[in-house]
Order: C-alpha cells, then structure tokens, then sequence
C-alpha cells in the first residue's frame, strides 16, 4: 500500500513540474542561452554515441536479416527490414534508452547535487522558480533535439545495414539494391512515426529525470540513488510507453 | 513582545540607490515542525522589530536552521504561523513584495557560476535594469565585502571565509528588506568571525537592514545583537537583550554562555589514559 502512495505521489509531482514548468513558457526567449546551452549538452554531445549505437544495431539487423532470409531467396528485401525497423522501432527506442543512461543520469545528478548542496533552495529564496530555470530549458531542448537524434540514429543505421549488405560474404547484394528496397517500402510517415515516438519517450525521460533530481533529500549518498532511480524509472517508462504509444500511433 | 512587527517606524536605505525603503518585522507565533513524527521545534514564540539584529543561539542540533527555513518560506510549519511584513513568506507573491536574503551556512553558491555570475543572477532573472547597472551593481556589492579581485574566480576556488562572504554579497545585490543568517561565522577563523560580524553590523547601522542571525557563537551573538533568544531542544528558553543574558541566573543560560570542561569526566581520563600507553 505504502508503494503504491509513493508512487501515486511520483506521478502527481512530475505533473505538478510539468504543470509549472509549461506555465513558464513565456519567458523562453529570454533563456535563450540556457536553452542553447541545454541543446549542445543533450543532443550534440549525444550524437557520436548514438551514431556508433545505431550503426551497429544497422549492421546487426543487417546480418540476421541476411542469415534468415538466405534460406528462402528474399536477401533482396534486406534494405525493407532494416530501414523499417530502424525507423519505426529500433531507431527511436534505442535513442531513448542512451538519452536516458547518458542525458538523464547527468541531469538527475546535476539537480540532485544543486538541491542538497541548497542552491535551489537559494533560488527559492531569490524567487527564482526551479521549474522556470532549470526545468523549462531541458524540455524545450529535448523537444528540439530528440528528432534530430533519432533521424541521424536512422540514417547510421541504414548506412551501417547496407555496409554488412555489401561487404559480408553469405550476404552479398549490390547497395544498389539495398537502398532501392528500403526507399520503397521505408516512407516518410515511417520515419515521423518514429520521431513522434522518441519525441514521447525524450520529454518523459528528462521530466522525470528532473523531477527525481529535484525531490532528492538527504545527503550526498542519495545523489547516488537518486542517479539510480533515474535511470532505471526512465528505462522503466520507455518501454511500457513504448507499447501504449506504438498502439496509440498505429 | 507581543507588538505586531510591521513595517511602522524604520526605514530601510537602499545600499546602491540610497532610497529608502520601509523595513520589515518578523512575527513568529507559536511554530512547531515536525519532521517523521519527531518534533524538531516546540511551540516558538518571538518577532523580530524592523531594522533590529535578531540572534538566535542555540546548541547544535536545537532547530535553530529549522526555523530560519520557515521564516525563510522554504517550508511551512506544521502548526502555527510566520508572517513577514504580515504576510506569509511561502507564498511567490510575497517574495515579489518583501526582498528576502538568505545567507546559507555552506554559502549555497551556484558553482556552474563564477562569483560575478552568482551576484548577476537575481537582478539577470527580475530584469532590473541593463547589463551595465546590473554590472555597477554586482561590483558594489563585492567592493562593500572586499571581493573585487574573486569576481572572475568559481566558487571551488574560494575559501570557506569569501564563500560566506559571497554569499552575504549575493543577497546584498537582492536590495534585502530582511537578511537571514544562518551560522555565518562557522567554521571560520576569529579574525574571519570578526570580519562577518562587522559586515552584519554595517549592514544594519548603514543601511538599517532587519537581521535574524542563527548562531551557537556566543561572541558573535553578545557583540552584535540588539536582542537574543537562546532556542534549547527546539523550544524558546529566554529572550532578551545581551546584557539580560549576561546577568541572567537561570543555570541553562549560565550553563550555555560559560561552558566548562569537566576534567573528571570519563572520556577525558579515557583519553589521558590512552596517551600514557602510547608515551
């Protein structure tokens, strides 16, 4: 019973942040450069991990592909199965998860160390809302960069696919052919269907990352856990979202 | 004691423009805290007159930062009242109307931030004024605390002693009506101390701010304070001015201002026992 309130009460705070931090929507032109800052710090300094994850997970897919497909003469689809999966479920879903292990363990960490150190209690007294300058920019930014991550993770992945296509022995067809059977049956609604889904998981990511950050109490121990709790609730919500979301969107 | 604090009688003087402003009383009634069914604060009762050094002493762990949270509006009591100018202090609007500073104990510097950039911050966020006044501002402040050559520097780099006093500087930069200070001379050396309390004092004679100092440093409380409370396991045990105290009789007080150490006592012969078997 006693987990159940606490987690009732996990909910109600991360939509009371919400609530808030959207209340302060007006003054984001004045925060320009916090937003810019938060812009570099979520997607640029991302991008060279998500770009080596994706390729891999392209040249993965591309070789059980190959593998299965040999036996029953449809190698030549090689370019459908990765582009597809890559768009609409691997591309987006994997971004998440590194966004949530990179990008929320750092602002978990951050907002838990400014709130037990008492520099958000100091901006509390200065009547500098949290949620105004230190929640509002992360949000925005990750509303901004989680396309642009998730469309690079999707054009590595294809590129790291059509390597395995060309170079691996047993799978062997022409790039040609592989970008031709992915241009056909990958559309762009596939590709925005993945973006509007990484688009979900990003903003739940770093609204509860936030919102776990600035709840920690306690000493620098619970910086630690409250590191932890980020990551693994994060991980958590991408996946059981992932099933709600897929089916809200379908 | 039981006088309404309000705004009557004295007038604040604006450390920067030099316009006055009405100073601000505190009123604490009857404020107990709670925190996991353990009572941290018993029923306290005292205000703070506008334009007064208010100390309040107390042992370690007698809820003394307790209560400067909830006259700070970070948190609301569990039973009882704190208004400041009358109004509640937890509420955004009053922060709007009654400019509150808050020196915190460990400093609460933003440490992604330079000095000038934590002295920047209040003015950068209200909007009050350009960069450039922005900018007299904030060196005003830092001249007024001997900071000018720390403005570049991050708060890693400063010692215990210029973190308190950047702190104090970044609440000046706020124009306070009313400053809150919590243990400002802990763990300082006594010429530090010394420099603290003449800034508190300054800051009161000058420009006639309204200051509620917690301390266990009786020096720094007899020296500064127009009025003293001593808080004892989270209730109220006397209040008065520094000379009430010194003549105080009630044995707590003497107990509390004269402190001896009890040479007969075990730990200590524990102690010297220990240093004959390593000699």
């Amino acid at each position: 019973m006693k987990r159940i309130v606490s987690i009732l009460e996990g909910v109600g705070s991360v939509v009371q942040l919400l609530v808030k931090s959207v209340s302060y929507a007006p003054t984001l032109p004045r925060q320009w450069a916090r937003f810019v800052e938060q812009c570099y710090l979520i997607g640029y300094t991302t991008m060279p991990i998500v770009s080596i994850l994706s390729f891999f997970i392209g040249t993965v897919l591309a070789l059980e592909a190959g593998y299965s497909m040999e036996g029953f003469g449809a190698k030549e689809y090689i370019g459908s199965l990765v582009g597809l999966s890559m768009a609409r479920e691997l591309g987006p879903m994997m971004t998440s998860v590194l966004l949530a292990g990179r990008v929320g363990s750092a602002i978990t960490a951050e907002l838990a160390s400014m709130t037990v150190y008492q520099e958000v209690d100091a901006l509390t007294v200065m009547n500098i809302p949290a949620a105004r300058m230190l929640v509002l920019p992360r949000l925005a930014a990750i509303l901004v960069m989680m396309p642009v991550l998730t469309v690079i993770a999707n054009i590595v992945g294809w590129f790291g696919g059509a390597v395995v296509a060309r170079y691996v022995s047993f799978v062997g067809i022409s790039s040609e052919s592989y970008f031709a059977a992915l241009r056909h049956y990958t559309k762009f609604k596939d590709v925005i269907y993945g973006m509007e889904k990484a688009e979900v998981f990003g903003f739940v990511v770093v609204l509860v990352c936030c919102n776990i950050g600035l709840s920690t109490r306690g000493g620098p121990r619970e910086i630690g856990a409250a590191v932890t709790r980020g990551v693994v609730v994060s991980l958590i919500l991408i996946l059981v979202l992932d099933y709600f979301v897929t089916k809200v969107l379908m | 004691m039981n006088e309404p604090a309000t705004s009557a009688c004295s007038k604040t003087r604006n450390p920067f423009t030099g316009v006055e402003a009405n100073a601000v009383g505190v009123r604490v009634d009857a404020i107990s805290k709670k925190y996991d069914g353990v009572t941290v604060l018993k029923n306290v009762t005292f205000d703070v007159q506008p334009g007064e050094i208010f100390v309040m002493m107390g042992p370690s762990g007698s809820g003394k930062s307790v209560l400067l949270r909830q006259i700070s509006g970070l948190e609301y009591p569990t039973s009882g009242t704190v208004t400041v100018d009358g109004m509640d202090p937890c509420l955004e609007e009053t922060r709007y109307r009654v400019r509150i500073g808050l020196v915190f104990q460990a400093g609460a510097l933003f440490n992604s931030l330079s000095v000038y950039d934590n002295l920047a911050l209040y003015p950068r966020e209200h909007r009050s004024g350009g960069e450039a006044s922005i900018r007299e501002k904030v060196m005003h402040a830092l001249r007024i605390l001997s900071l000018e050559d720390a403005a570049r520097k991050f708060p890693s780099e400063l010692s215990g002693g210029m973190k308190k006093r950047v702190s104090i500087a970044r609440s000046l930069v706020m124009e306070p009506q009313l400053m809150l200070y919590d243990e400002p001379t802990s763990e300082l050396d006594p010429v530090m101390s010394a420099t603290i309390s003449e800034i508190i004092a300054t800051l009161k004679n000058e420009y006639s701010v309204t200051s509620l100092v917690v301390t266990h440093d009786r020096a720094l409380a007899l020296t500064i304070a127009n009025r003293v409370g001593i808080l004892m396991a989270g209730r109220l045990v006397t209040l008065g001015t520094a000379d009430d105290l010194r003549s105080s009789t009630d044995p707590r007080i003497v107990d509390f201002l004269n402190p001896k150490i009890d040479i007969e006592h075990p730990r200590f012969k524990k102690l010297e026992a220990q240093e004959k078997d390593t000699s």
